[in-house]
């Protein structure tokens, strides 16, 4: 088969340790944002339930990171990373999981509707592969009026098999809308592993897109730079009017798909080895060398960041109940 | 006889369907190793094998196709949607080609499908995961419709609708599921079309279906304190309806009140009334009241997604407005 894959590093660029820096911070701050929406939730302060990205946390930074303001994206059920690196602030997020109106959805939306239009997030979705096809509207409405913008698609490879995503594909690609589908691979959908919802090997998953002529770029979605970089292709590509692209990055969810999920489907050993070796904080940890007290210090401040958002979502203030019936139509 | 939860309720009715009959089969997302998004699967995998307890990719409109297929074919697959609010995604299948087959053939073709769902707020689960679409079905002729509020019901029903040569759309309440009932140590089928009388009264008729039936016992045994006798009628098929014994009861009491999960707009508290009216004109003497959710989607805050959806005092001012009208 005729690969068109392209290896992220061909672009022959390089990314500043500054650069990388900024990453890592936001990184921490996603990661210890999640941490304790976990706490805040088992302390049954958070009501609706949670799906946390942790393991993920590369694939929303280093894919926002290489985004304009004015590109837009639509999240899935697994929000909070895309929603942080998309530019909403985490103080308007925490509000929203605590159902409040100062929340990024005014408290209409919780944790899998996560919106805030302002800096281009369209929507986290609790439909598996919901948001796509309007990724590709979106992408059109952009072509047909000639503004340089780009639409991103967030989704699992557990959303690639729906009929959604497929017809989704191959519209972008008929009509080369400037969208980049980003296929969030984590090898699992809920309970299900790949080897029971994919006919081809977890990391074939690309292959899908071949089918439609799409152009795919690959990345190893556990590491930040490599995600950056490919974005910033993929984004040249789709912005260039080339096309559309699908951008696979391979990730771990190293834990259980919902806050609570005890996994009983779970390898605990090789949960365990992909927590040591495969924790995105962790590798760029390690390859921007930061010494514990440099890390103490960035952990410090976002923190403390965190800590502010709680006390901001819990000094918000609860909409009435007749607010309902506000937004029902326009 | 045993008490069960209505999850275990439907649990067992799966259990003794796989265990009796070859013909039978599970499909669906996360049913094998997790038992289920709402854990009613538990342990089938493990007594059954995974050639029947087949986890599925996420693909509702292929799940629901499928098993169409295969029902054809003389198998009894029984199919659940995670979420009723992803029973759209299958709306073609089951529309167009489920619900038609056997007139569009001629009847040459039989399709003895069952999809399982489940539904229902009080839980803050947002726009998309807890919306009452049973309506929408009883549209759409060709396929059953059952909604089961109890225990026994839900195990009884849940055996006759594997078991009916027909397509039929199983919906169980998500916040039903830990409730505990008597369920005879038989398992007695429950004919498809046959309401069931909770309790007896001579002044008002609530009809009430799913999680709303509990609410409205609650408001029965509120309004007796106010004296106001309350019948409190479950369709449990809303599709074929037990439209006899639904007009006897208003007959009977001359007062009606519908009680649904579900918006009232459109709601199955609106077939209820016509049908209502029409076999019960002469003895009515009050209008028939509605309760339902409000016309909004579910908001995620719990104060606005509590006043969206009915509650017992819903019922049971429904009820005294009733009685108001003298
Ligand atoms: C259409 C639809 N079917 C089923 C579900 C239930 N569900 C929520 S998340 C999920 C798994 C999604 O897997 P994937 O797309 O890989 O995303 P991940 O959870 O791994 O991030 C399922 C089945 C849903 N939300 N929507
Ligand atoms: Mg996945």
């Amino acid at each position: 088969m005729a690969t068109v894959e392209e290896r992220a590093e061909s672009g022959g660029r390089r990314v500043s340790e500054q650069l990388l820096k900024t990453f890592f911070r936001e990184m921490l701050l996603i990661r210890r944002f999640e941490e304790k929406v976990e706490e805040r939730f088992r302390a049954g302060e958070l009501p609706g339930f949670l799906h946390v990205a942790i393991g993920q946390e590369a694939v929303a930074t280093g894919v926002c990171a290489a985004l304009e303001r004015d590109d837009v994206i639509a999240s899935t059920h697994r929000a909070h990373g895309h929603a942080i690196a998309k530019g909403t602030s985490v103080e308007r997020i925490m509000a929203e999981l605590y159902g409040k109106l100062e929340g990024c959805s005014h408290g209409y939306g919780g944790s899998m509707h996560l919106y805030d239009v302002e800096v281009g997030n369209l929507g986290a979705n609790a439909v598996v592969a919901g948001g796509i096809p309007g990724i590709v509207g979106a992408a059109l409405a952009f072509l047909m009026r000639g503004e340089p913008r780009v639409a991103v698609a967030f989704f699992g490879d557990g959303a690639t098999n729906t009929g959604t995503f497929h017809e989704s594909l191959n519209l972008a690609q008929l009509w080369k809308v400037p969208a980049i589908f980003v296929l969030e691979n984590n090898g699992w959908a809920e309970s299900t592993p790949a080897t029971q919802q994919l006919p081809l090997p977890v990391d074939e998953l690309a292959r899908r897109a071949l089918a439609y002529g799409m152009k795919t770029i690959e990345a190893d979605g556990q590491d930040v730079e490599a995600v950056y970089l490919a974005a910033l292709a993929a984004r040249e590509h789709a912005a260039a009017g080339k096309g559309p692209v699908l951008l696979h990055l391979r990730t771990y969810r190293l834990t259980g798909h919902y806050v609570g999920d005890p996994q009983v489907y779970r390898d605990r050993a090789e949960l365990k080895g992909e927590r040591e070796t495969k924790d995105p904080v962790e590798l760029l940890r390690a390859r921007l060398q930061l010494t514990d007290e440099g890390l103490a210090a960035i952990d410090a401040q976002v923190t403390a960041e965190v800590e502010a958002s709680v006390e901001f979502a819990k000094a918000g203030t609860d909409p009435s109940p007749e607010d309902a019936a506000k937004y029902v139509y326009a | 006889m045993p008490e069960l939860t209505y999850r275990e309720a439907v649990r067992d009715a799966l259990a003794r369907a796989l265990r009796e009959d070859e013909s039978v089969f599970l499909m669906g997302e996360d049913i094998a190793e997790m038992g289920g998004s709402m854990a009613v699967t538990q342990g089938l995998l493990a007594e059954f094998g995974p050639k029947r307890i087949r986890n599925t990719p996420i693909s509702e409109i292929a799940i629901v196709g499928s098993g169409i297929g295969a029902a054809i074919q003389g198998m009894r697959p029984v199919v659940e949607i995670m979420y009723e609010d992803f029973l759209t995604l299958s709306m073609e299948q089951l529309v167009n080609q489920a619900a038609k087959h056997r007139t569009m053939s001629g009847g040459q073709v039989t399709v003895p499908l069952t999809i399982r769902t489940q539904g229902g707020a009080g839980w803050s689960p947002g726009a998309q995961h807890a919306q009452q679409l049973e309506a929408w079905f009883v549209h759409v002729p060709g396929l059953k419709v059952v909604f089961a509020s109890t225990p026994e019901d839900a195990r009884g029903l849940l055996w006759s609708s594997i078991y009916d040569d027909n397509p039929v759309v199983f919906f169980e309440h998500r916040t039903l599921y830990p409730l505990k009932g008597d369920v005879p140590d038989r398992l007695e089928p429950i004919p498809l079309g046959k309401a069931r009388v909770h309790r007896e009264g001579e002044d008002v008729t609530v009809v009430a279906t799913g999680r709303l039936v509990h609410e409205a016992l609650k408001a029965a045994e509120e309004a007796g304190t106010e004296g106001i006798s309350v019948e409190v009628v479950d369709p449990r098929t809303l599709q074929p309806l037990d439209e006899e014994t639904i007009v006897a009861s208003v007959r009977k009491t001359t007062r009606c009140v519908t009680a649904h999960e579900a918006v009232v707009r459109g709601g199955f508290g609106a077939e209820l009334a016509a049908v209502i009216q029409h076999g019960a004109f002469d003895w009515l003497d009050a209008p028939i009241e509605r309760v339902g959710a409000k016309f909004a989607p579910l908001p995620f805050a719990p104060a606005m997604e509590q006043w969206v959806v009915p509650h017992a005092e819903d019922v049971l001012e429904a009820i005294r407005r009733t009685v108001a009208r003298g």
